[in-house]
Formats: structure tokens, sequence, C-alpha cells
């Protein structure tokens, strides 16, 4: 099936709350209610001629200037070889989407990593915490705005140029040769004396 | 959760919770699980992944287009060549970039020959988890001839930045044809020779089959790929039902799990997909290098990448099963935001529920034959 033929089912299903297709530039995708997702994914992955079996990924972008961080669900269907791509806006303050995992258990993941990399929280989540990041981690990383805490527990994220410890060594070893070759007036004076 | 602590649960009973990993050899890198175990009956394990994360996708979004590619070896290190294609890929789409065939058809070889080394060192890895090391040696030995080749191809053995936006970095060296030639000649022999060393031994399939059965619709629901996937009987291949690249062109079947010796999905289906998969891909180079069309090995690019707003997702069929490359434009030289998804990722999802009831020692053999690598899963 095509995107359009899919796109129009599911506008035929849920009507408004169900975005236009973009224009397509390379891939196409629409827009859901957040508080339709669960509904419009468990639609497209059971109901006959879309099975979309397969969550291929399921990732999120942030757009300040828009004040919105989207959820992107890519979908594949494994029986009739056509995929979809759905998108969810949040509100970057406070970002709140259901979890989809109840459709797709590979969602777990997915939205943990969203949850520890974007902040956004996934309400009804079995198992929400931090997958790449510690637990007392500050901060989203993949957020726009994120700024490095500077390090954590003591563990510096900066580290000093290894060649600036090397040029301090190649100086004092310079100055000493120097010293050797051209000793100070001070020693020269004393045999004569 | 409490969270890495060695303790008794309840001193009336052997419940314990075990820290398996970080710097275990057999976690195919620095990967954690928290195993609560009962005696030598695993009640599950907890994967505690994140040691080796990068933020590659962050890095993507700093560094240019071009700039990139040699941060994508470091998604996966033993099939980088993937690795490098999709992202490749995923740029020709938004610029709308056609690749000239003859690059198309040097990817493939390099692929394959990549496939092949990484299944070498999979289920090389994986019968030394189980406790034979030989076979482990014999398939490094194979796989250095193909870094040899590799090496020749691009200069390097393990990080190839081979792929190049457009096209392919080089040319096929001279009487590079007739060597790998040679080599698959002996590689088929070999893989005769493997099956008869360690696949149909019977204490290794013994310890292999009906071990850790993931059946299809499980696989599909958690979003397993690649040799996981079509272990557990489900028949797909993005290289055969979405065609990219030269694929097309080649005849090639793909191998699926039928319970060879006990249960469709057990740790045995998914350790011979692979090493039939081999077999596959050496038919696959034969049939490229026969007929390897003459031309350029790039499209024109301009200097300056700037792809117009938009986005799309490129995906390849690696070694660990499909890995895609989701990048967005805003317009500028740098990508908007750029997005892994890996095999390994969805792969270690899944080990929390199947690993339930597993005995200690199969917990082992149930994460080597998902051939997970630790990179790929933290990027």
């Amino acid at each position: 099936m095509t995107t359009q033929e899919i796109h129009e089912r599911l506008k035929a299903r849920f009507g408004e709350d169900v975005g236009p297709l973009s224009e397509p530039k390379a891939d196409a995708f629409c827009v859901v209610k957040a508080d339709r997702i669960v509904e419009v994914c468990r639609f497209l992955a059971t109901e006959p001629g879309l099975e979309f079996d397969f969550l291929e990924d399921l990732t999120a972008v942030d757009w300040p200037k828009r004040s919105v961080i989207e959820i992107v669900y890519h979908l594949l269907s494994y029986r009739h070889h056509h995929t979809f791509v759905l998108k969810v806006e949040a509100d970057r303050a406070a970002p709140v989407v259901p979890t989809a995992e109840g459709v797709w258990k590979g969602a777990n993941w997915f939205e943990r990593e969203v949850y520890d990399l974007f902040g956004v929280t996934f309400t009804g989540h079995p198992d929400l915490r931090r997958l790449m990041l510690p637990d007392d981690w500050v901060g989203h990383p993949l957020r726009k705005d994120y700024q490095e805490a500077g390090g954590w527990h003591g563990i510096s994220n900066v580290r000093e140029n290894p060649l600036v410890e090397l040029k301090r060594l190649d100086d004092a070893r310079r100055a000493e040769a120097a010293a050797k070759a051209a000793p100070p007036t001070g020693t020269e004076a004393a045999p004569k004396a | 959760m409490d969270k890495l602590i060695l303790r008794r649960v309840d001193q009336s009973n052997e419940e314990m919770i075990l820290n398996f990993g970080p710097q275990h050899p057999s976690t195919h890198g620095v990967i954690n699980f928290l195993v609560e175990t009962d005696g030598e009956v695993l009640k599950r394990a907890i994967p505690d992944v994140g040691y080796l994360h990068r933020s590659i996708e962050k890095i993507g979004e700093i560094v240019g287009y071009p700039g990139f590619m040699p941060y994508t070896d470091r998604v996966d290190y033993v099939a980088a060549m993937f690795a490098n294609e999709g992202y490749a890929m995923a740029v020709e789409r938004l610029l709308k970039l056609e690749v000239p065939a003859r690059a198309q058809w040097l990817r493939v070889i390099a692929n394959e020959f990549c496939r092949i080394a990484s299944h070498l060192v999979g289920v090389g890895t994986m019968t030394m988890d189980i406790g034979a090391f030989t076979p482990f040696l014999h398939g490094v030995r194979e796989r250095e001839v193909i870094n040899d080749l590799i090496e020749a191809l691009c200069g390097a053995r393990m990080t190839y930045n081979y792929h190049r936006i457009g096209g392919v970095a080089f040319d096929l060296p001279e009487g590079w044809r007739d060597k790998a030639l040679a080599f698959l000649d002996h590689f088929d022999k070999f893989l005769g020779e493997f099956d008869r060393l360690i696949s149909f031994n019977e204490i290794f399939v013994k310890r292999l089959a009906n071990v850790a059965v993931i059946p299809g619709p499980m696989a599909v629901n958690y979003g397993l790929v690649g040799p996981n996937l079509r272990g557990s009987g489900v028949d797909w291949d993005v290289r055969r039902d979405m065609p990219y690249g030269a694929y097309p062109n080649f005849k090639f079947d793909v191998p699926i799990g039928k319970g060879f010796f006990g249960t469709t999905g057990d740790c045995f289906d998914r350790y011979y997909v692979r090493c039939l998969e081999m077999a596959q891909s050496s038919r696959i180079i034969r049939q490229a290098l026969e007929t390897l069309p003459e031309g350029e090995i790039s499209a024109k690019v301009p200097r300056n990448i700037k792809p117009e707003a938009g986005e799309a997702l490129a995906r390849v069929e690696s070694a660990r099963g499909e890995m895609a490359y989701y990048v967005v434009s805003d317009g500028t030289n740098k990508a908007y935001r750029v997005r892994v998804r890996t095999g390994s990722f969805s792969a270690m999802c899944i080990i929390e529920d199947v690993s339930r009831g597993l005995m200690v020692a199969d917990l082992v053999a149930l994460i080597s034959s998902l051939d997970v690598i630790a990179p790929e899963i933290d990027r």
C-alpha cells in the first residue's frame, strides 16, 4: 500500500486527530495528536491490510524554535512490505506522551532511550529509567540547549592537552642546558679571587 | 530498583543478585547484567548498558555531513562497512544523488566481505563462549585474509571509512580480483570444514539446541532484526525484500531457522543461520566480481554538502540485522539530527524476557547467539 492510501485509511478512522501528510521531500510523515497515539498505533498494527508488525525505530527530534519535541515512529510491515512515519508533537517544557510499549514490546527500550536523552516522559511505561546515562545525571544531552555540567562525581570531562606537559618538560630541560653552557658570573669570579 | 549490589535476597534460600560484567569475557564488550539467580537457575537477567555511550548522534549534529563518516565506523567496529553505507545512503536520499553503478557494485563486494568477517567473529566467539577455543582461531585465521583484502582496498583493517556520500573512496587495486576469488575458492571449502569441526559436533549441538527459544511472533514484536530474526523462522532480509544498491542484480538465498536440531528459534538456529549466510555472501561476491561494470566510482558531489530541509531514513542489512540511519536536515551544512537504529539494541531489549528460567551457563549461550556488539548498543 502506498503512503497516501495508508494515510487515507487513518484519516477515515481518526478524522481530525491525524494531521495532513507532509509534502514528501524524502520521507512523508503525518502528525498525530498525542492522546490518540496509542489507538493509532494499535489500529496500524492490527488492522487487516495494514498490519505494521515491526516498530522499526522510535526516536525524537528537538525543535526549540517551535518549542516542541517531536517523537518519531517508523513503522514497517513484514507482510505487506510497506512503511509509514508517524509523529507526535510534545510540549518542550513538559513533554508527556503515552507509551506504545503495549503495542510493540520493542518500544520499551526505545522509549527509555528517548526519556534518557530527551527527557520525554512516557506515561504507562513499565520501567521508565535512564538507559545510557547514570541515574543521577543532570540534563538531557540530545536537547539542543544542553550544557555539559563539567564532570560527574569528580570525574572531569576536560583534559589538559598532553603537549602542554611535554612543553613544560622541554622548557625545563632547555633552561638547564643553557645554564650549563653559560655558568652564572658568580661562580666564574670565584677561582680568580 | 536497588542497583549494583551483590547480595543475598533472603537468608533462608539461595536467591541472590549478581553482577555479570561489565568486565566479563563473554559479554562481548562492556555490558553489565544484573542477574537474579536461585542457585543455578536464573529468575531473570537485567541488562545494564551505557558503558560505551559516546553520544555519536550528538557528534553527528556538530560535525558536517562528510565529517561524520569516520564516526560511523565506531558504531559497529566489527562490521563497519554497513554503518558507513547506511549513513551514506541516508544523505544520498536527502541530496537525491544517483550513485554510479560501479560504486554500487564495489559497495556490495566490500559489504559482503565485511559480513563474512563479522559472522566469523560472531560464530567464533560463540563457540569460544560455549567452551571450544579452536574454532575461534580457525575463524579468525580466515578473517585475517579478509582483513588483508580490505586493507588493500581501503587502507584500514577495522574502521574502514570506505564509503563516501555519492560513492566509494577507492577503486579495486590491481590483482585484487584474482586474490579475492582465490580466497573465496578456499573459503567455500573452509565452511564445510568448519561444520565438521564444530557445527555438527554432538556436544556443541546439545549445548545449544532447545536453549533460549525465541518464537517468531515474539521476535517480531520485540523488533529483533537480521540473523536473530531469521533464526526465529521469520523470512525477511532487507537485501531481498526492500532492495537497495546493486542487490537486485544478484541471486542469493535467505537462510532461515528451521529448528535444525531442536525448536525453531533456539540458540543453534541463530548460530547456524550465520554459517549459512556466509556461503550466500560468498555467492554474491562471485557474481559481483563477475559482472562488475566499468565507470566512475563516485557521483559528482558538491564540496559543501547542503541538502534541502527534510528527513530521510535509509536501511541496510548489516551483519547484525537491519541498520537504519534517520537523518534530519534543516538546510545547513550540518545535520539537524542523526539517529542510528542498530540490531544489537533491540537484541538487548529481549534478553530480560527470554532469560527467565534459564540456567546461568545458558545465559552466556543466549548473549553470544544474539551476537551483540557493545558499541552498537550504546553508540
